[in-house]
This record gives C-alpha cells, structure tokens and sequence, in this order.
C-alpha cells in the first residue's frame, strides 16, 4: 500500500521532541556499569570456585547467561513499548521499543557466540538441537525481522505501527517456541544443563551463584545505559531529520 | 454477523477472481509438483529410508505453496489501489482479514488435495495409519499457517520487496505450528500405537491457532490503516 498520498507529514513546530533531559541519568548509568562490571569481573575470576570438570571454560557462563537474560529481556521491553506505542501513538515509544530491539540482536549475537564456545569445550559439540538453543536462534531470527520491517520505506508512523504489531506477535510467539521444542525434544535430551554447572540440572555453588546474580546485575544496567544512549541518539537523528526538512519547506517557500 | 457476511462476500470475490483467471492455484499446484520432483532427486524414493521424510515433503509443500499465495492476495489489491477501496468500504478490517483468511484457506487446501496424493503415488507411500487424523492434522495445521500468514502478509505488503519480507516474517513465528504438525504427521503416518501423542500435539496446534487467530483479528485492526 505504498502509495504517493503518503508524505512525511508537516511535523514542526509543536512536534513534542523529547527536551534533552539533564545529563544527570547517563553519567550514573555509565558509573554503576563500570562498577558493576568490575565487580563481576572480580567475583567470576577470583571470588567464584573453578568447576570441577569444565574448568576455567565455565566462567563464560556467567557472561552467557546474563547475555541470554538481557536479550529476552530487551524482547520484552520492545513488546511493552510497542503496545504502548499502539495506544498512545507517541514517537518516544517507538524510539523505545526500537533501541530495546537493537540492543537485543546484539545481546543474542553475543548469546549464539559464547554458546558454541562454550558448548565445544563442555559437550564437545558446537550445538545442539536443544530448546533453549532453538529458542534463542528463533528469538534472533524475530529480532532480525523486527528490524526488517524498519527498513521499509514509508513514513516512520507506517513502519513504527507495523513494527510494533510484529513485536507483539514476536512476543507471544517466543514461549510457545520455546515449550514446542522441548515437549519435541524431551525424549532426546532429557536434562542436557540444567542452571548448574556440574551438568546434573540441579546445584550451584553459593559462590557461582554470587558471582551469576552480579554479572546479570551489571549487564542488565549496561542494558539500560545502552538504552538511554541509544534513545538520545535517535532523538537527535529525529531531529535532524526535523530540522532538514522544515529548512527544505524554508527554501521552497 | 455482519463481519461474517462481508468476510464471505470478500472471500466468494477473491475466489471468484481466481476461478476466472486460475493464476494463483495453477502455479501454486505446478510449484508444488515441482517440489515433489526435486525431492524425488534429493530423496530416492525407492530406497526404504525415504519414508521417513515423508510427513518433511508434505510440510515443505504446503509451507511454499502456500506463501505463493498469501503474497498475491494481498499484492493483488494494491495494482488499482483496491485495498484503500476496501478500507473506505463500510466493512471492519477484521473482516478483509478474515475474508482474505477464508479465501487462503480454500485455496491452500485445493492444492493439498491434489497435491497430497500425488506425492503419495510417486514416492510409492503406503498409508500405514488413519487417514481421518491425517486429514484433521493437516486441517489443523494448514489452519494455523494460513491464519498467521496472511496477517504477515496484510503486514509485509505494506513493503515494496513483500515477496521476500514475509518468508522471513513467516517462519520463525509459524515455528511451532511447523513442528507440531510434523510430529503429528510423522506419528498419524507411520506409528499408530502413538496415537495419544499425535493428538497432544493436535491440541498444541489448535491452541496456537486460536491464539493467533484472535491476536490477528485484535491487531489487524493496527496493519490495515491508512
């Protein structure tokens, strides 16, 4: 339905940019992070006990999961953002819903990177057809589609309402993936890993544990810097677009 | 009542349309065949072990074929800009969805009827199971597939390059329709003695249907505006 009646509309001068907040959030997001990741840093390689079998290969679980956990994470917050958007129809939630998304691929990027890694060298296997690995693969797959449908040409508020329809949908969909596949494939694999790290699906040392909760700690702030940069710098392309086109109707006039 | 009547009139149109021209279902019928041959290359069907990878083929028919016509029942309204006709038209657009849906769906399901036993007959498959479960395994899933596709599609057609977005839209969400009805498939084909397994995935499917097919009617609403 891509048709010439679509014009960018006149969107000035009461177009409500967002006013650039006091730069008080960044510099506290971007502290915590590094404090936060310093500490992990600290409790993954000194604090926490090495495994027993798998030996220093484990420590990329806690980036792992914490990776995986950030990823389903930002998922969420685009579906959120993205009813928000349908209901309210304010462009800051669509940046929102948009940003969440960005930084998801990258955190499912790092997700099916580290777990090959660590799979070779825990199953001796790069992967295996397993529920929270197909998961996470169709999870990326979505995101990459999200991103797809941003790519369209057309006015913003065309892809912004298109894009939050499939995050919705994306949104669903990804628990009903994930119990397809491991009603599929309980049979093959029964307990494959569990959140333990002796494989047995049950128990983690009080010290692992410590050192998980504060990695997934750090990266869910690192997740929420990235996001409030990521916002900011939206803006400022919305309102360079703004400004190019109200300079372009000052020409023409 | 009156979504009901205007879906079945869109859908009596669309049928109609296709009955004239027959452009949709005969290339959707020929791809279909052809994939049948290029299996026929892939898989010997002489050999024992093709069997196995038969409920595969008649997913990946269905799975092609069909998003061969989802596109074109949303594309074909856009050559004379007829979808705008439709939205101004005094019908919710739940029921341009739900006409297009119906439309869809008997289309998909011709080309399964000829399509099914053809495969059937060239690959040398002896039915070793219930051929009612099949038939409702196959209902089921088509069901599921047609109804989420042609939401992606209303979605994807907003695109210049539809043909190539909505496969990528379609997949990863239809995922677990595909992998139930192949479990289905596989079980209602081969291996009666799991019948209460087959039918546990049936309910999975059926459920994803539902779900689907209530959020597309809820949301349609959000892809079909102007």
């Amino acid at each position: 339905m891509s048709m010439n009646l679509e014009q960018e509309k006149p969107l000035l001068p009461d177009s409500p940019l967002s006013k650039s907040k006091s730069a008080y959030l960044p510099k506290v997001l971007l502290g915590s992070t590094i404090i936060t990741m310093l500490t992990s840093i600290y409790f993954i390689f000194l604090y926490a006990e090495e495994e027993k079998t798998m030996g220093a290969a484990q420590k990329i679980f806690y980036f792992h999961v914490s990776s995986a956990w950030v990823a389903f994470f930002a998922f969420f917050i685009t579906c959120l953002f993205s009813i928000l958007f349908l209901v309210k129809r304010q462009r800051i939630y669509d940046t929102y819903a948009y940003v969440s998304a960005e930084i998801g691929v990258v955190f499912t990027i790092i997700v099916l990177t580290t777990g090959p890694i660590w799979a070779k060298s825990a199953w001796n296997t790069w992967w295996v057809w397993e529920p929270r690995l197909i998961t996470t693969l169709i999870l990326f797959f979505l995101y990459i589609a999200y991103i797809m449908i941003r790519q369209m040409d057309g006015v913003w508020d065309k892809k912004a309402r298109l894009a939050s329809v499939f995050g919705i949908i994306g949104f669903v969909d990804v628990p009903i993936v994930f119990f397809a596949i491991r009603w599929w494939q309980t049979k093959l694999h029964p307990v494959v890993f569990g959140e333990g790290s002796d494989q047995s699906g049950g128990g983690i040392a009080p010290s692992m544990l410590a050192a998980l909760l504060i990695s997934i700690l750090a990266f869910t702030i690192l997740y929420a810097y990235l996001l409030n940069k990521g916002v900011t710098l939206e803006n400022l392309k919305i309102k360079v677009e703004q400004y190019k086109e109200k300079l372009r109707m000052d020409i023409e006039n | 009542m009156n979504l009901v009547k205007s879906a079945l009139l869109l859908a009596k149109k669309d049928l109609f349309s296709e009955w004239k021209t027959k452009q949709v279902l005969v290339t959707q019928i020929i791809f279909a065949s052809l994939v049948i041959v290029v299996f026929s290359f892939a898989f010997d069907p002489s050999n024992n072990m093709t069997k196995a990878v038969i409920p595969g083929i008649i997913w990946v028919i269905i799975v092609f074929a069909g998003i061969l016509g989802l596109n074109r029942s949303i594309v074909s309204e856009q050559r004379n800009d007829t979808m705008y006709a439709l939205l101004v038209a005094p019908m919710e657009p739940a029921g341009i969805y739900l006409g297009k849906f119906i439309a869809n769906f008997t289309m998909i399901m011709i080309v399964e009827t000829i399509a099914i036993p053809f495969l059937f007959l060239l690959f040398d498959f002896n039915m070793a199971g219930s051929i009612p479960y099949f038939i409702l395994i196959i209902f089921v899933g088509s069901f599921g597939f047609v109804s989420i596709g042609t939401f992606l599609a209303a979605l994807a057609g907003n695109s210049k390059s539809s043909e190539m977005l909505l496969p990528l839209l379609l997949f990863p969400i239809a995922s677990p329709v595909l992998i139930g009805v192949t479990q289905a498939t596989r079980i209602v084909l081969s291996d009666m003695s799991k019948l209460s397994s087959a039918l546990a995935w049936t309910q999975m499917v059926t459920s994803y249907d539902v779900i689907f097919f209530v959020i597309s009617l809820f949301l349609i609403d959000y892809v079909l505006e102007v």
